[in-house]
């Protein structure tokens, strides 16, 4: 007996190392290219000069693949409508980081050292922006995030901006409509907790509400569930038990789905409100009628084209794909177009220098907005209000920052 | 607490402890016969879900044909599983197979995201079995209540293959020695094979079930499902099935009962599997209805 013991002991141990290692369970960093690494050409063949090479740092793979795809059609839809910039062409490399915080280390490191890129997009998901951003940083290669809304993951580093709003907003329109227009006077957190995006924004949604309400109790319930659960009837009845009048669920869009399908199984009737992670078609199809009613904040819509450039997308968009576009792919989109704009007005693809030139975007028209990079490298921007209807996401209402 | 919460606590306990249950004897049987921990039995249950979920999708299958056909698949998968990982290795340190065990269930995720893509999929979802039932005030999805019933039918349907068959006499005889038994004349290759196709049906009808419960397959699920029902089966007595339904329980209601009456540790729902699997080591390492084995050093 003593030594199977010994064996299970051994295999526990290693277990749990993976485990505590990653959220998702990614085998080790030196896993093989050719599921995780795609590259696609511009049409032009490298005839006049070298190909710049920018990098696409998304999750392809894991909990998150969704949102990273998404995204990652926005990059490719820009591409193909703007494939050169100073004469050169362009080309984007994608970098899957696998919705983990430990393998968006190593892809942002594969991206600078074995792909030379000069510039980055993504990530989809706060977090891996977050591990990413000091090895963008020491290598001086500017960033741009075209979704990720934590605050962190530009403040404090020169080389990381973003095309969306921050969450300390989101968190603000949130509060306010579940304030005013669901009346709520009680709210109740549940948020995954492994995941930087949805504890950031819990918070901010907290403070908020306990502004607004003037109550320091007015949070009545916190719950928290890690990446991947797909049980969550204890926390729906410890939340539910202290009869908030909404409950605000911040976290990745499937699990998030199952957090809905399975209140409305166990009979709760509290409605729910969320983030901008929410807008993947996964959420729909997941959660089918439960989700129907939610509510969230998210970034654009299409049917209140804002740009010159909104129109040029939507048609392309449309023509590509032949369904409407997500938020997120929107602002894909923008991030590409605003770093060739960079390149082209610095001249050159030198990194301090094409920093300086992305911090100095201005009134910047991008498809989901007019961009223009606050001192932190963020894009101040009007959030939009989504509902799901009918089995699709439907515009509610804009609201922008005071 | 009143009384209906902590009954609604309790059945959701059970509803996620039957399932755990239900995948767990799979794990212990496959233990029980061969000494090996199958830790690619998480994958070949995800594996179940991806092939009824295609069943479904692509195919328009009923639902009855496509989980028959998925079951079957699995199976197949299971034994190939078993011919290219283990067979090879028939006469190695029992290490080394759990080594390769190790290797199969991460192949077996890496295939799953080349093939099926890392996108989550919603798993097409059975009215029969999703309905909502109300009891007094508690509510529960039909499943909960065919889950216990599926499992016990099994238990019996495996004690009746195991003890009254001639295929389970060649398992029992395999179980205690490999040369031995061939001597006697028991085909030895066959009597694992059959084992992990029966291993590996088990996973498919636990998998499908599971994902009834919680519509969402991504390629990496397996991994703590897998790792969960280990643990109902060590805590249970690995190799014993009936110990298995019993940590199956132990955990789904456990870890419910943990969240219900102690809020705060809802992140670390996880960790107690793994600190029951410890304790459970270090105080009965045989498991709670283990038999003690005197084994051949």
């Amino acid at each position: 007996m003593k030594k199977s013991l010994l064996v299970i002991m051994i295999l526990l141990l290693s277990f749990s190392l993976v485990l505590s290692g990653c959220g998702s369970p990614a085998p080790a960093p030196e896993a093989p290219e050719e599921s995780e690494t795609e590259t696609e050409n511009g049409e032009t063949p490298a005839a006049e000069g070298d190909v710049i090479k920018i990098g696409v740092f998304e999750p392809m793979t894991g909990a998150n693949a969704a949102g990273g795809a998404l995204e990652v059609e926005g990059v490719e839809l820009a591409n193909e409508l703007y494939p050169t910039v100073l004469g050169r062409p362009v080309e984007f490399v994608v970098v899957d980081n696998r919705s983990d915080v430990v393998e968006a280390a190593n892809a942002a490191s594969r991206l600078i050292e074995r792909e030379n890129v000069v510039a980055v997009i993504g990530s989809w998901g706060s977090g891996f922006s977050m591990a990413g951003g000091p090895i963008f940083e020491t290598a001086q290669v500017p960033a741009v995030a075209a979704s990720a809304t934590n605050p962190l993951v530009t403040q404090g580093n020169d080389y990381y901006f973003r095309v969306c709003f921050i969450d300390p907003f989101q968190g603000v329109v949130m509060a306010n409509y579940a304030y005013n227009n669901l009346g709520a006077r009680k709210a109740a957190i549940i948020r995954e907790v492994s995941n930087d995006y949805a504890v950031g924004l819990a918070s901010f949604f907290e403070d908020a509400f306990v502004e607004l309400t003037g109550d320091p109790d007015a949070v009545v319930a916190i719950s928290d569930y890690q990446t991947g659960d797909q049980d969550f009837s204890s926390q729906l009845l410890n939340v539910s038990n202290q009869n908030p009048d909404v409950i605000f669920a911040p976290g990745n869009f499937t699990e998030s789905a199952l957090v809905i399908s399975q209140a409305k199984t166990l009979g709760i009737e509290i409605p729910f409100i969320g983030g901008d992670t929410w807008e993947t078609p996964e959420f729909i199809e997941i959660g089918q009628e439960n989700v129907e009613g939610v509510v969230f904040s998210t970034f654009f819509d299409a049917d209140a084209p804002l740009t010159d450039e909104t129109q040029v997308f939507l048609d392309a968009y449309r023509a590509k794909y032949d369904k409407e576009p997500a938020a997120v792919t929107a602002l894909g989109y923008d991030a590409y177009i605003l770093i060739l704009d960079a390149i082209e007005r610095a001249g050159t693809t030198d990194g301090p220098a094409l920093r300086e030139a992305i911090a100095a975007t201005d009134g910047f028209p991008g498809a989901a907005g007019m961009i223009t990079l606050n001192a932190d490298g963020d894009a101040e921007k009007n959030a939009v209000i989504k509902t799901v209807q009918d089995g699709a996401f439907t515009y509610l209402d804009t609201v922008s920052p005071e | 607490m009143s009384f209906d919460l902590f009954m609604q606590y309790l059945t959701n306990g059970i509803s996620l402890g039957s399932l755990y249950a239900l995948i767990a004897i799979g794990y212990t049987m496959v233990y029980g016969i061969l000494r090996l921990i199958n830790f690619a039995h998480g994958e070949i249950f995800m594996m179940s879900l991806y092939f009824a979920f295609y069943g479904i999708a692509i195919f328009s299958l009923p639902w009855y044909m496509t989980f028959l056909v998925a079951v079957l698949v699995t199976a197949a998968l299971g034994m190939l599983v078993e011919r290219a990982a283990y067979k090879p290795l028939r006469h190695s340190p029992r290490i080394t197979i759990m080594v390769s065990a190790i290797g199969a269930s991460f192949f077996l995720q890496n295939l799953a995201v080349v093939i099926f893509g890392g996108r989550p999929k919603a798993f097409p979802t059975v009215p029969m079995f999703t309905k909502v039932i109300r009891i007094g005030n508690i509510s529960l999805q039909a499943l909960t209540l065919y889950i216990p019933v599926a499992t016990i039918i099994l238990l019996i349907g495996l004690h009746f293959l195991i003890q009254k068959t001639k295929t389970g006499l060649g398992m029992r005889a395999v179980s205690k020695d490999h040369d031995t038994a061939r001597l006697m004349g028991v085909n030895v290759n066959k009597t694992i094979t059959v084992t992990f196709a029966i291993g590996s049906i088990l996973a498919a009808f636990g998998g499908i079930m599971w994902g009834m419960k919680f519509p969402q397959i991504v390629p990496t699920m397996g991994l703590i499902p897998g790792l969960k029902c280990f643990i109902a089966a060590v805590v249970g007595g690995i190799g014993n099935i009936s110990g298995a339904v019993l940590g199956g329980f132990i955990l789904g209601v456990g870890e419910i009962m943990l969240i219900a009456f102690l809020p705060g540790l809802t992140g670390y729902r996880d960790a107690f599997a793994f600190v029951l699997l410890i304790v459970i080591l270090l105080v009965k390492p045989t498991g709670l209805l283990g038999e003690k084995t005197a084994e051949k050093v």
